[in-house]
C-alpha cells in the first residue's frame, strides 16, 4: 500500500489547497451570504476564527477519505479486471486511526474550551438590558440605577402587504422593526434575557449572541460591539405562529448618540406619564391619532381608511359600532387574523388618540371623545375576559 | 459454509385479507412493515414538499404560519417514527432470522400486534389535521411550554399516539433482542453474526432503554395539560428545561437507533460489491456499542443555549467530539472494505456509496456543532436543519434505498430495471444535495429553522433547495415504479446467490425465498468467519 | 444469569419488560428529582433555594461591594402592577440586607399570585441567601388592594471574586386556578 499511499497523498493535496483558497476567499468579505458572519464583538471573531479551524480540518480529512474512496472507486473496479485481495483486519492500521482522531479532537478542544470559557466570563458589564420574548415581540429594558427604567416594545415593521405579496418588498423585509435597540459602541452590554409565555431565542449573530429566553427564569450573555451599525437577528426558537415574524434589530452608536437617545427616551416616558393624567380635546386627539394611525394602522386599513389587507374603517360597524368593541380589538387584537393586539404596544395615550381618530374621520363622524382614562378603564375592566 | 434443508412446504401463506391481519410470519410482518413505512414516507415527503413549496420565494403563498408550522410538526413525526423506524422493522423481520439461521421471530405473536397498532396511530394523529386547532404544531422536539399551556386540544391525541408508537417499537424491540438471543442456529456464535444483526441488537437495547424516557416525557406532559401538576410549567415550581433534559436524554440515543440498523446495512452491502470481506468486523462491533454508549451521555448538546453551567456546556461538549471517533472507525473501515476490492456499481453500491460520502459530511458538521461556542451560531439555525437531514436522509433513507435494491430479488424472485435504479439514484443523489447543501450557507448566514418566511438575503439558496427537494421527492415515484414493476414483471432469478460476492445465510435459501426458512437449523462451519 | 423461566424466551422478554419499566420509573424516581436536586445544588437555572435560609449570621465582609439588581415581571395574563422599590443595591457580603416590592391588584376580584425567583448569572444562585421571601409563598390579594412584599437576603462570603453583579428576577404568575390542585412536582 505505500506506493499507492503516497501517489494517493499527491493526489489529495491539490483539491485540499484549492478549498482552502476559496474559504480563504469566502472569509475575506465583509458581508456574506454563504458563510458565518465574524461580527462586530471580539468574540465573535474568535468564534468565527474557531468555525474556520474546524471546518477547515474538516475538509482535509474529508478529501483524504474520499480521495482514498475515490481512488479506489476509479482503480479496484472489477470492469478494469482488479482482483479483490483478501485482508480484513490490521490491527496496526485500526488502532493508529483510533489514536490519530483523538488527538486531533484534542487539538480541537483546546481553542473551543478557551473560547467557551471567555464566553462565560461575569467581568461587570457597563449595561444592562432585560429582553423578554412575548408571542410575538421583544420588549426591551434599560436598567437603571438612578431612577426610571426605560423599556418599550419592538415589534415587526415590514407591512402584511409585502408579506401577502401585494406590495414589492423592501431591502430589510421581515427584518426591520418598528423601534429598535440602542447600544453604545464599545460598551459591554449585559442581556438579561427571559419571556412572558413560551421559551423563544434571542439571536443577533453580529453580536455573536444567542441565548434562550424562558419564561420565569432569567439568563444572562454578555456583548461588546466595537463598531456602529445597525445589527439584524431573529427568534431562533419555535414559538408559535409568528415565530418568523419577531426580528430583533440593534442600532448600535457613539456613546455621545446614546446619552441624547437615552434621556430622549427617559423625557418622553416622563411626558407620557404626564399625558395620562391629562384630559385632551378633541382636535388634539385627532392630531395626534392621524400620526399614530400612520404609523401603525396605515399599512393594512388604507390612507383614507379604505382598507387592503386589513378591513376597511370608513364606515366600517366597528368604528361606527359600540365603542367598547372597538376598544377591545384595538386592545387585544383579533385572534387568527392580521389584526395585532395593540393593548401592549401602544400606550394608553396613543390608543385614545387613534380610537378617537378612526371613530371621527374618513367619515365616520361619531363624535366620541376617548381619553387615556377610558382605555386605562377598559383595560382594567376586561383584563380576564 | 452451510448445509442448508429446503422448509418442508407443507403449508404456505393463507389466502385473502386474513393472511396479512392475522399472521405471525415474519416475512409477511416485514412486508407489511415496509410497505407501510413506505406509505408514511410519502406522507412525510408530502408535507416536505408543501414546506418547501411555501419557501419557494419570500412571502406568505400558499399556507398560513400555523398550518406551516403543523406541516414542520407531522413531517419530522412521521419521518421518524412513521418512516424510518418502521422500515428498519421491517427490515430487521425479514432479515435477521434468515442471517441467524432461524425459522421465525421469537414472539411471532406479538409481532404481529407491534406491527398491526401502528397503522390507526398514525391515521389518528393524521387526522388531528382536521381537528379544531389543527394538528401539533410545536415542532417534533415539542418543548414546553409551546407543547403544553400553550396547546390546542390536539395535544391529547398527539400524546397517546408517542403511547402506542412507544409501545410498538419496545415490542418490536423485546422480539428482536429475544430472536438474537436465544433463536442462533448452532454455531452462529454472536462474533459471528452479520453486522446487520449486531448493530440491530445493539439498536434495540437503546429502544427498550429510551423509548420508555419519551413515554415518561409525554406522561409528564399529559399531568400538566389535565391533571394540575406543574413538571414544565415555572408557576407551579416547575421547569420547561426539565422537558428538554428529558426529551433529549430520549432524542439523542434516538437519533442512533435510526443511523445503527443504516450502519449495519452498508456493512452488509459494500462488501458484497467490493467482493472482498468487511474490514475490521470486530471493531465495527466495538465502535457500535461505543457509539451507543456514549449517546446516552451526550444528549445536552442540543441545549448549549438554555444557559448551562459552564462545566455542563463543557463536559457535553468533550463527550460529543469523543463520538467522532468510533464514528470515525467505521467510516475508514468501510473505506478499506473497498480498497484493493473489484468493485462494481449496481444500484445497491451506488446508494451505499451516496450513503457513505453524505453521511460523512453530515458527520463533519455534526462535530462542528458539538463545539460549544461555535454551537451558539450555529443552534436552531438552517445549518442544523442540513446537518440532520445529512445524517437522517443520506444515512437512513439511503441505506433503506440500498437495502430494499439489495434484498429485492432475493424477496420476490424477481430482478430490478438496473438502468432506473441507477436513475433513480444520480437524481436522488442530485437533488438531495441541491435540497440540503445550500441549506448549510443560509443557516450559517442567519436563517433560523422552522420560519415560514424569509428575508431576501436567503431567497437564492432557498429557491435551489426547493427544487431540490422536488427533485428529490419525485425520484422516489421511480422507486415506487420500478419496485411494483419488479414484483409483478421483473426478470425472474432462481440463484440462491443473487449477488456474486453476498455472503451471509439469506443467501443459501433459494430465491425467491420460500414462506418458511430454516425449520432445520443449518450447519454453520465453526471455522468460518462470520458472514 | 438469573434464570426466571424455563423457556429462554420468556426469560428474555422478562427481563427486558423490567428493563423498560424500570426506565419508565426512572423518568419519575429519579430524572425528576435529580433534576430538582441538581438545580438546588448548583443553581442550574439561577433557581435559588425555596425554603427560607436558616443558617447562622456569618462575619460581613466589609471590604467587598457586590452589586444587587432586582427585576420584576410579569407572565402572559397577570394583570397586577408589580415592581422593586429599588431597582439596585449595593451589599457587602455576610450582612443581611432587606427591600421590598409593590404589589397591587387593579381587578375587581380576588387573586392569588406566585413569584417565582431566578437568578443571574446562575451560579451564584448557591451564595445567595433568602432569609425571608414573599416567594416562598402564595400571595393572595383582594381586588383593588396594594401589598408590600417583604424580602430578606445575605449574600454569602464565600461568592466567586469573579461576580461583582447578582441579578434577581421575579415573574409573577396568576395562580388563582391552580390553588387547590395538587402539586406534584416542586
Amino acid at each position: 500500500m505505500g506506493f499507492e499511499a503516497k501517489r494517493l497523498c499527491k493526489l489529495a493535496l491539490g483539491p485540499v489547497l484549492l478549498l482552502m483558497s476559496v474559504l480563504a476567499m469566502a472569509a475575506g468579505g465583509e458581508v456574506s451570504e454563504y458563510n458565518m458572519e465574524p461580527g462586530v464583538t471580539e468574540l465573535g471573531h474568535r468564534i468565527y476564527d474557531l468555525h474556520m479551524v474546524i471546518l477547515i480540518i474538516c475538509v482535509v480529512i474529508g478529501v483524504l477519505v474520499f480521495g482514498v474512496m475515490f481512488y479506489s472507486i476509479y482503480y479496484h473496479r472489477k470492469s478494469r479486471g482488479a482482483i479483490p485481495a483478501t485482508f480484513h483486519e490490521s490491527t496496526k492500521v485500526e488502532i493508529a486511526w483510533t489514536v490519530v482522531p483523538f488527538f486531533i479532537l484534542l487539538a480541537m478542544a483546546v481553542p473551543a474550551t478557551t473560547t467557551l470559557l471567555d464566553v462565560y466570563d461575569n467581568d461587570a458589564a457597563e449595561l444592562d438590558v432585560v429582553v423578554t420574548g412575548y408571542q410575538w415581540k421583544w420588549k426591551y429594558e434599560y436598567l437603571n440605577e438612578n431612577g426610571e427604567n426605560v423599556s418599550f416594545f419592538s415589534n415587526l415593521r415590514t407591512p402584511q402587504t409585502e408579506i401577502q405579496n401585494t406590495e414589492a418588498k423592501g431591502e430589510h423585509y421581515l427584518l426591520e422593526v418598528d423601534e429598535p435597540l440602542v447600544l453604545p459602541v464599545n460598551t459591554k452590554v449585559r442581556f438579561l434575557v427571559t419571556a412572558n409565555d413560551v421559551i423563544h431565542s434571542w439571536w443577533v449573530p453580529q453580536l455573536a449572541v444567542k441565548r434562550d429566553a424562558i419564561p420565569g427564569f432569567i439568563n444572562e450573555v454578555s456583548s461588546k460591539p466595537t463598531e456602529e451599525g445597525i445589527f439584524r437577528g431573529q427568534c431562533a426558537e419555535l414559538c408559535g405562529r409568528n415565530h418568523g415574524f419577531m426580528p430583533i434589530v440593534v442600532h448600535v452608536v457613539s456613546k455621545e448618540e446614546y446619552a441624547t437617545w437615552l434621556s430622549t427616551k427617559q423625557s418622553e416616558a416622563a411626558e407620557i406619564k404626564e399625558l395620562m393624567a391629562q384630559t385632551f380635546t378633541l382636535d388634539q386627539l385627532m392630531e395626534r391619532g392621524k400620526a399614530v394611525y400612520d404609523a401603525n394602522c396605515l399599512a393594512c386599513h388604507g390612507a383614507n381608511g379604505e382598507g387592503g389587507v386589513g378591513k376597511a374603517i370608513a364606515g366600517s360597524p366597528v368604528a361606527t359600532g359600540d365603542l367598547g368593541h372597538h376598544l377591545d380589538i384595538g386592545i387585544n387584537g383579533v385572534p387568527g387574523t392580521a389584526m395585532q393586539a395593540f393593548g401592549g404596544q401602544l400606550n394608553d395615550v396613543d390608543m385614545a388618540a387613534v380610537i378617537t381618530y378612526q371613530r371621527n374621520a374618513f367619515g365616520n363622524n361619531m363624535g366620541d371623545i376617548v381619553q387615556p382614562i377610558d382605555v386605562y378603564n377598559h383595560k382594567k375592566a376586561n383584563w380576564r375576559s | 459454509m452451510v448445509d442448508h434443508h429446503h422448509g418442508d412446504h407443507h403449508h404456505g401463506p393463507a389466502k385473502g385479507l386474513g393472511r396479512w391481519l392475522f399472521t405471525t410470519n415474519h416475512k409477511d410482518i416485514g412486508t407489511m412493515y415496509l410497505w407501510f413505512s413506505f406509505c408514511m414516507f410519502i406522507l412525510g415527503g408530502t408535507f416536505a414538499m408543501i414546506i418547501r413549496a411555501e419557501l419557494f420565494q419570500p412571502g406568505m403563498q400558499l399556507v398560513e404560519p400555523e398550518f406551516f408550522n403543523q406541516m414542520t410538526t407531522l413531517h419530522g413525526l412521521v419521518m421518524v417514527f412513521g418512516a424510518i423506524m418502521p422500515s428498519f422493522v421491517g427490515l430487521a423481520n425479514w432479515l435477521i432470522p434468515m442471517m441467524i439461521g432461524a425459522p421465525d421471530m421469537a414472539l411471532p405473536r406479538m409481532n404481529n400486534w407491534s406491527f398491526w397498532i401502528l397503522p390507526p396511530t398514525f391515521l389518528l394523529l393524521a387526522s388531528t389535521l382536521f381537528m379544531e386547532g389543527g394538528a401539533p404544531q410545536a415542532g417534533w422536539t415539542f418543548y414546553a411550554p409551546l407543547s403544553t399551556t400553550y396547546a390546542g386540544p390536539s395535544v391529547t391525541y398527539f400524546i397517546f399516539c408517542i403511547h402506542v408508537l412507544g409501545l410498538s417499537s419496545i415490542m418490536g424491540s423485546i422480539n428482536i433482542i429475544a430472536t438474537v438471543m436465544n433463536m442462533r442456529a448452532p454455531g452462529m456464535t454472536y462474533m459471528k453474526m452479520p453486522l446487520f444483526v449486531w448493530t440491530w441488537l445493539i439498536t434495540a437495547f437503546l429502544l427498550v432503554a429510551v423509548m420508555p424516557v419519551l413515554a415518561g416525557a409525554v406522561t409528564m406532559m399529559l399531568m400538566d395539560v389535565h391533571f394540575g401538576t406543574s413538571f414544565f410549567s415555572a408557576a407551579g415550581g416547575g421547569d420547561p428545561v426539565l422537558f428538554q433534559h428529558v426529551f433529549w436524554f430520549f432524542g439523542h440515543p434516538e437519533v442512533y437507533i435510526i443511523i445503527l440498523p443504516a450502519f449495519g446495512v452498508v456493512s452488509q452491502i459494500i462488501p458484497a460489491f467490493s467482493r472482498k470481506p468487511l474490514f475490521g468486523y470486530d471493531s465495527m462491533v466495538y465502535a457500535t456499542a461505543s457509539i451507543a454508549f456514549l449517546s446516552f451521555i451526550v444528549w445536552a448538546h442540543h441545549m448549549y443555549t438554555v444557559g448551562m453551567p459552564v462545566a455542563g456546556e463543557l463536559f457535553f461538549m468533550y463527550a460529543t467530539m469523543l463520538i467522532a471517533v468510533p464514528t470515525g472507525v467505521k467510516v475508514f473501515n468501510w473505506v478499506s472494505t473497498m480498497w484493493r476490492g473489484s468493485l462494481s456499481f449496481e444500484t445497491p453500491m451506488l446508494f451505499s456509496i451516496g450513503f457513505l460520502v453524505l453521511f460523512t459530511i453530515g458527520g463533519f458538521t455534526g462535530l462542528m456543532l458539538s463545539i460549544a461556542p461555535s454551537d451558539f451560531q450555529y443552534h436552531d439555525s438552517y445549518f442544523v436543519v442540513a446537518h440532520f437531514h445529512y445524517v437522517m436522509v443520506a444515512g437512513a433513507v439511503f441505506s433503506m434505498t440500498a437495502a430494499v435494491y439489495y434484498w429485492l430479488p432475493k424477496w420476490c424472485g424477481r430482478m430490478y430495471n438496473e438502468t432506473m435504479g441507477k436513475t433513480h439514484f444520480w437524481i436522488s443523489f442530485i437533488g438531495f444535495n441541491l435540497a440540503f447543501f445550500p441549506q448549510h450557507f443560509v443557516g450559517l448566514a442567519g436563517m433560523p429553522r422552522r420560519i415560514p418566511d424569509y428575508a431576501l438575503q436567503f431567497a437564492d439558496f432557498n429557491m435551489l433547495s426547493s427544487i431540490g427537494a422536488f427533485i428529490y421527492g419525485a425520484s422516489q415515484i421511480l422507486w415506487l415504479y420500478n419496485v411494483i414493476a419488479t414484483i409483478v414483471a421483473g426478470k425472474p432469478v432462481h440463484d440462491a446467490k443473487v449477488w456474486d460476492g453476498a455472503e451471509g445465510l439469506e443467501w443459501t435459501v433459494p430465491t425467491p425465498a420460500p414462506y418458511h426458512t430454516f425449520e432445520t437449523p443449518p450447519k454453520i462451519d465453526p471455522a468460518h468467519a462470520h458472514s | 444469569m438469573l434464570r426466571l423461566s424455563a423457556n429462554p424466551t420468556i426469560n428474555t422478554v422478562i427481563k427486558l419488560v423490567a428493563v423498560a419499566v424500570t426506565m419508565f420509573a426512572f423518568v419519575f424516581v429519579v430524572m425528576v428529582p435529580l433534576y430538582n436536586v441538581l438545580c438546588d445544588a448548583l443553581g442550574i437555572n439561577g433557581k435559588p433555594a425555596a425554603q427560607a435560609y436558616t443558617a447562622a449570621p456569618a462575619q460581613v465582609d466589609e471590604s467587598r461591594t457586590v452589586t444587587i439588581q432586582f427585576i420584576a415581571s410579569n407572565n402572559e395574563g397577570m394583570p397586577w402592577e408589580f415592581a422593586p422599590s429599588t431597582t439596585m443595591m449595593k451589599v457587602h457580603p455576610g450582612a443581611v440586607n432587606g427591600t421590598v416590592f409593590h404589589a397591587r391588584n387593579p381587578l375587581p376580584v380576588a387573586m392569588v399570585a406566585q413569584a417565582i425567583p431566578s437568578i443571574s448569572p446562575a451560579r451564584a444562585a448557591q451564595y445567595f441567601h433568602k432569609t425571608e421571601c414573599f416567594c416562598f409563598n402564595q400571595q393572595p390579594l383582594e381586588g383593588e388592594t396594594s401589598a408590600e412584599l417583604p424580602l430578606q437576603f445575605i449574600v454569602d462570603q464565600d461568592l466567586p471574586r469573579d461576580i461583582g453583579t447578582i441579578t434577581l428576577s421575579y415573574t409573577m404568575f396568576d395562580v388563582t386556578d391552580m390553588v387547590g390542585a395538587a402539586v406534584v412536582a416542586r
